[in-house]
């Protein structure tokens, strides 16, 4: 709920990490997921253009989405447990032994398990094994009884029995491209076989299941919907006219399509905002941009590699004694201890409500680049409790889009009460799909406090220098030739975190090799190097360095000359000593830091660092 | 320590027109004096007064003049009797403009000292400056440490012409002794409503000559409107900005340019408290109460086995196996980029939404002195913000950082002649960062969700005129401005514990509510949008929603967590789970028709439960229109409750829930300023149940009227109901 009274989080310490709870996304349930795959030869036959411009089957762009989807699914929600579930296959592996059914599965794993290092690993060359060792055959033809989805769907309800609808989101993402799988049927038998399959969804949904459709269509060929999933889906009204607007999106990329759509929306919590006394909408937040950490360090008793549990004890400085968590805190100040109850700090940091109160608005220009803290949270409205809050949301929103204005407010969140701004969000749809959902960003303002005055330390009295009228049109040469057309915040992938990833994936699996990672953040220097960027770098260089620009200068008095007395100094003292007597003896570790120093000053050493990384770079230095 | 000790000398204007905001100054001043006293003991204080009848300062003794400048302290070093005494500010008597003092001849005789030549004959403005300064000087010769003169005033009063020269000469001389000196000086000049309407030229003048000071010399001025915004003004804590990376911004391999880059923004934290030992003995007087936190590492299958801290080995979860890294092997493998700062290209500032920026900011600064790297900068932040451009960079602040960071830079072009350009930078999210949750289209919404015309006008006007940013006035609520509510409450409630240990918290006060809450000035100004926006748009709890339990409520501070208790309660678990079998019947008082569902709830006979619940529901629908009335406007709506709550009380026998609510509602109104309400309850005679109503009520008819006639409860006649009284809202939510 929107307000957690927990004397814990009043009392946290900055050592805690305060902001823990604020960046991980909000997990109070679990996730079993089945993804239902269809294997039939059309899923082979249909081709889709990828990214790389080249050609895709429709089974591959499904395989390779669910392999990208497990990957990121092992590191951010690794609790979450996963199936992999094929039909209309020629071999079957499933419980029930129905026919038409794969259930795909590696070593040391339940059907429905969390993902591991081998699912993935193995899951990455099914599309070599596939033919081989499960095969693709249409599981619904006309003279026969068999039923592939039916059966289906019944496996993957039997996959998602375990554990209670209360405590975990249950769902099947079926991904397929045939939109009339029993449109060479006939009569009767046609009729009774789609009876059977959508009692037998309604049985799972009515068990708490969720069943999503993730249709494969090609632009030519566009998948119905209307033809039996809506019923399936139990899909009308206004549900089927949204379904069917987003899968009409003209998608040029599938895959992009998929694994957006294979995330669940997880709100973080629900909210009001109070608009006036007496007037207050309701609002789901969302965290769409969060850092993404390595996960959780357990840590672990090298001899044994069992983990560890850290006890605390609290001790009373003044007596020894060993007391139990204390309940109070206290600050020295004026000489004395002022001492403070958990429901005082909590009463303190109460200055509002826990609802976000709207103060007023101000036009985008007030919003500066530096009023920043920490990541935006994402706001969107819902009816669930309070009917017409889209309505008034979706109003306000316009207008400030329209106005250019964003609004104010108060954020009365008992561990951290903050203004903050709502920034109005229009959509913004590319032919991949939707690249920003409607609503608006609510931005974490700084108080006056949290804003350091950095420039008043450059100011200078007798005025500095300001780039001249041709200096300007030198660099405005420059940034023109230099420009990155289609930026895109999500281009790169975290280069520390794919290393760490790839570490992890090889040690997991015992693999003896690393794996090299690719650092896209790195410049693009055959691009620097074309005549036309080069030229204009050298004009603006001239026009603001003259013929005078050193690579590596230090020129600036007062800064340079410091560094060359110490290095003379360095020379002089260096003499002083038998440098190799010294370190065949092992006497440099008696030698003081100051007269390490001169040794590596004198060799243009870096002379940063412990004593024994000092040590070290001598020895290394004289190669011993 | 010494390092970044400070001397600083606060002058403040205490004449006549500034006693309206010595409250709000002397809040500021002893709050920056406080945390002086938690974060830098050492720092030294002094301060001076201006505008005061009398006269107390040192060039008084030497050289004489200087009137009406009281040197209330000496700097010394900061100590508890300052915050006392800056809370007790002396008003002044004398207007800033009144006295004209000539002693430049007598200065130019006797000018063997540097401080002498900034005597110059101006109003006591520019004289309490001087003295300030004098201080500062006289300070330096033995001590070495940051100075820095506060000056506080409205600057409303002239300055008159001095014997010699014009006035900004005499600024000028000042300005260069200070800027000789290496003293800064913030100004705040504190403008509200009031003054704006006093002589316009007489300010334009003081404002130039402010201006003169801000580009001569180290002084930043800055101007406030509100109360509010002065205690934002005030820098309370000194942190010395700390460089994060110098080194070159690589544009290319071939030009690379000398770079300093700080922390813009970091928050400043609650600050941590230590663990408070109960043990030590009373009669320690010397204890300090610290405890000391000991931590075992235990294998969780062999808890009695200890494993000392350097025989661990991290473990990394990767989906259900831990794997264990040594930190060597880490360092082996990890992703080790090289300290730099590289350009990857500009690109169009539409391309960066504002929400993209994922952290704290930082700020890109030329190399100090190297006129070059402050030229190329320029150059660069000058084109891009003409062209509408931002620059993508990847960097690297410190060798053997285990990654980088990808982030834009935004020109922030400087309109001062002694500011250099600079950029601002954000870091933005990679790819891993990023959920791509995808959300309906508004314009795919059901009709009923969408705005009509008049709707749109309607919200058109509320985000056009509830305007925080008027034209002509200064922002309201700048992030610049505005302090942190909790830290300045917190430190003020650390002074007052500190002289009464067992005193509660005192509640927000109002120029800092004006942060939490939105300005009632504003509301009634824009009182017939706000009504337009109420009739355009109809907002309803939503029927079909089966869980009561879990709704927010709006509630006056505090109570948002009782209700959740009382709502977890059985009782009402029990109610939630019959209401699931029973959607036809009334359920709960809902908004729109409050007087019928209770009366309804109240008629329901398929649990008595339904009594208690409709009782309690009503009393919360009341408190809610009272609390969020807007001047009055739902009082009526409110006493209507009130007397069906009143009938049903009578009818259900319960008398005293409504007897001990209507006590409790009067006096919440009491407390919150909400007396009208009172009023109007008198108005139209509610009174007490009394015994002739109800045989349970312990109220007589005559306690029942002296009640009417007197809002504020008479504890005599209550009596018998006083043990609950200390907590309104056990009451409120219905305790029995």
């Amino acid at each position: 709920m929107s307000m957690d009274l927990d004397p814990d989080e009043v009392f946290r310490d900055d050592e805690d990490d305060p902001e823990n709870e604020f960046f991980k996304e909000r997990d109070n349930t679990k996730e079993f997921l089945v993804y239902l795959v269809d294997a039939s030869p059309k899923m082979f036959s249909s081709t889709c253009p990828t990214d790389d411009e080249k050609i895709a089957t429709h089974f591959q762009v499904a395989v390779s989405s669910i392999a990208q989807s497990l990957r990121t699914q092992i590191i951010n929600r690794s609790y979450d447990e996963v199936s992999i579930c094929f039909f209309n296959t020629r071999g079957k592996k499933n419980l029930q032994d129905l026919s038409g059914v794969y259930v795909f599965n590696v070593r040391e794993r339940e059907d429905l398990d969390r993902p591991t290092a081998r699912l993935i690993k193995e899951f990455d060359q099914i599309e070599e094994r596939f033919e081989k060792e499960i095969g693709s055959k249409y599981g619904i033809v006309p003279g026969s009884r068999d039923n592939s989805l039916y059966n289906a769907l019944w496996v993957a309800q039997a996959l998602l029995r375990k554990g209670s609808a209360k405590t975990a989101d249950k769902r099947i993402l079926l991904l397929t491209n045939e939109d009339d799988p029993f449109g060479n049927l006939k009569g009767v038998i046609k009729v009774d076989m789609m009876r059977t399959t959508m009692q037998r969804a309604k049985d799972a949904q009515d068990l708490g299941i969720t069943i999503e459709l993730l249709p494969l269509s090609r632009p030519d060929d566009e998948f119905n919907v209307s033809l039996f999933y809506a019923d399936l889906l139990g899909l009308e009204g206004d549900d089927l006219a949204q379904f069917k607007a987003l899968i009409g999106e003209r998608f040029e990329d599938l895959n992009d399509q998929l694994r957006k759509r294979m995330f669940k929306k997880r709100r973080v919590r629900r909210l009001r905002l109070v608009i006036f006394n007496g007037l207050s909408i309701e609002l789901n937040t969302y965290a769409l941009i969060r850092p993404t950490n390595p996960g959780t360090i357990t840590w672990l008793d090298s001899m044994t590699n069992l983990p560890l549990k850290t006890e605390r004890t609290f001790i009373c400085a003044d007596t020894g004694a060993i007391v139990q968590e204390p309940l109070k805190r206290f600050q020295s100040y004026k000489n004395e201890n002022v001492i403070f109850s958990a429901d005082e700090l909590s009463e303190v940091k109460r200055v509002s409500t826990g609802h976000l109160r709207l103060l007023g608005f101000k036009p985008l220009s007030c919003l500066k680049d530096y009023h920043n803290l920490k990541p935006a949270t994402f706001v969107f409205p819902s009816d669930e409790e309070v009917v017409g809050s889209t309505c008034l949301f979706v109003a306000l929103q316009r207008s400030m889009l329209r106005l250019k204005r964003f609004a104010v407010a108060f954020y009365g969140n008992l561990s951290h009460p903050q203004l903050v701004a709502l920034v109005a969000q229009d959509e913004v749809m590319t032919p991949s799909g939707q690249v920003e959902p409607p609503g608006m960003h609510l931005i974490y303002l700084p108080y006056s406090d949290d804003i350091r005055h950095v420039e008043e330390l450059h100011t200078d009295p007798n005025s500095v220098p300001h780039a001249t009228d041709d200096q300007i049109k030198k660099a405005s040469a420059l940034v023109r030739r230099i420009d990155l057309k289609d930026f895109s915040v999500w281009q790169f992938a975290n280069p520390a975190l794919q290393r760490h990833y790839a570490v992890l994936q090889a040690l997991a699996l015992d693999e003896d090799e690393m794996p090299e990672i690719k650092d896209e953040t790195l410049p693009d220097e055959e691009g620097m190097a074309r005549p036309g960027i080069v030229k204009a770098l050298e004009e603006f260089k001239l026009s603001v360095y003259g013929e005078s620009y050193k690579d590596e200068d230090s020129n600036i008095e007062g800064k340079a000359e410091p560094t060359r007395k110490r290095k003379a100094n360095a020379i002089k003292e260096y003499g002083n000593y038998e440098w190799a007597d010294l370190a065949d003896n092992g006497k440099l570790k008696d030698m003081t830091v100051v007269e390490l120093k001169y040794y590596l000053g004198a060799h243009d050493l870096p002379v940063s660092g412990k004593k024994e990384a000092l040590i070290s770079r001598i020895l290394t230095h004289m190669g011993k | 320590m010494a390092r970044n000790k400070e001397a600083l000398v606060l002058v403040i204007d205490v004449g006549p027109s500034m006693h309206s905001v010595l409250p709000e100054i002397e809040k500021v001043c002893s709050l920056l004096i406080q945390k002086k006293l938690v974060f830098s003991r050492y720092d030294e204080v002094g301060f001076v007064l201006f505008g005061t009848a009398d006269t107390k300062n040192e060039l008084k003794e030497e050289i004489g003049g200087y009137e009406h400048v009281t040197v209330l302290r000496n700097i010394k070093v900061v100590d508890e009797d300052l915050v006392d005494a800056l809370q007790k500010l002396p008003r002044g008597s004398v207007p800033g403009d009144c006295i004209l003092y000539n002693y430049w001849v007598v200065i130019v005789q006797t000018s063997s000292v540097v401080k002498h030549a900034i005597l110059v004959q101006v109003t006591v403005l520019l004289d309490a400056i001087v003295v300030g300064t004098d201080m500062l000087i006289k300070f330096g010769r033995t001590n070495k440490a940051k100075r820095r003169l506060c000056l506080i005033t409205n600057a409303v009063s002239r300055i008159k012409d001095p014997f010699e020269g014009t006035k900004e000469d005499q600024v000028n001389t000042i300005a260069t002794q200070m800027t000789a000196q290496g003293i800064k000086m913030d100004c705040v000049i504190v403008r509200m409503k009031q003054d704006r309407e006093t002589n316009r030229s007489i300010m334009e003048e003081n404002d130039f000559l402010m201006s003169v000071f801000s580009n001569k010399s180290s002084s930043k001025v800055v101007y406030v409107e509100s109360p509010t915004s002065l205690l934002g003004a005030l820098r309370t804590r000194n942190i010395s900005p700390v460089t994060i990376y110098r080194g070159d911004l690589e544009i290319s391999a071939q030009l690379k340019i000398k770079v300093w880059v700080y922390k813009k923004t970091s928050e400043e934290k609650f600050p941590t408290l230590k663990k408070y030992s109960e043990r030590t003995p009373t009669t320690d007087k010397f204890g300090a109460h610290d405890i000391k936190v000991e931590y075992e590492n235990k294998i969780i299958e062999d808890p009695n086995k200890v494993v000392p801290p350097e025989q661990r080995i991290k473990g990394f979860q990767y989906g259900p196996q831990v794997v264990p890294i040594s930190s060597a092997e880490l360092e082996a493998v990890k992703f080790k980029p090289e300290k730099s700062v590289k350009l990857l290209g500009f690109t169009d500032s539409s391309n960066i939404m504002r929400h993209y920026y994922l952290k704290d900011v930082n700020i890109f600064i030329a190399e100090p002195g190297n006129k070059n790297a402050i030229l190329a900068l320029s150059a660069l932040a000058r084109a891009m913000k003409e062209m509408n451009k931002v620059a993508i960079v990847r960097c690297v602040w410190r060798q053997g950082q285990g990654n980088v960071v990808v982030g834009v830079l935004t020109p922030n072009v400087s309109d001062k002649d002694n500011t250099p350009d600079s950029f601002y930078f954000n870091i933005l999210p990679f790819a891993e960062d990023v959920r791509d949750f995808q959300f309906p289209s508004f314009s795919n919404l059901p009709s009923s969700m969408q705005p009509n015309e008049k709707q749109q006008d309607a919200a058109d006007k509320l985000v056009q005129m509830l305007d925080l940013a008027p034209p002509g006035k200064q922002e309201v609520l700048s992030p610049d401005f505005t302090p942190n509510p909790v830290l300045e409450r917190y430190y003020r409630y650390l002074n007052l514990k500190s002289k009464h240990p067992d005193a509660a918290v005192p509640p927000l006060d109002e120029t800092l509510r004006k942060i939490t809450e939105p300005d009632v000035e504003l509301l009634s100004q824009n009182k017939s949008i706000i009504e337009e926006l109420r009739r355009s748009f109809e907002l309803k709890d939503n029927p079909k929603l089966k869980k009561s339990a879990r709704r927010i409520k709006e509630r006056p501070s505090g109570s948002d967590e009782e209700i959740e208790e009382f709502n977890k309660d059985a009782d009402v678990k029990a109610i939630d789970s019959m209401e699931y079998s029973a959607k036809t019947e009334v359920e709960k008082v809902g908004d729109v028709n409050p007087v019928k569902d209770f009366e309804d709830m109240l008629s329901r006979r398929d649990n008595p439960k339904w009594i208690s619940k409709a009782i309690q529901d009503m009393k919360n629908r009341i408190f809610d229109l009272v609390e969020n009335s807007c001047d009055g406007d739902t009082f009526h709506k409110a006493l209507q409750c009130l007397v069906a709550l009143r009938k049903g009380c009578i009818l259900e026998q319960e008398p005293k829930q409504f007897n001990d609510f209507l006590c409790h509602l009067s006096k919440f109104c009491q407390e919150k300023d909400l007396r009208s309400f009172c009023l109007y309850l008198t108005s139209h005679e509610i009174t007490l149940i009394t015994k002739a109503e109800a045989p349970d009520s312990e109220i007589s008819e005559h306690e029942a009227r002296s009640f009417m006639v007197k809002p504020e409860l008479d504890s005599q006649n209550m009596k018998s109901e006083a043990k609950a009284e200390d907590d309104i809202m056990s009451i409120y939510l219905g305790g029995k």
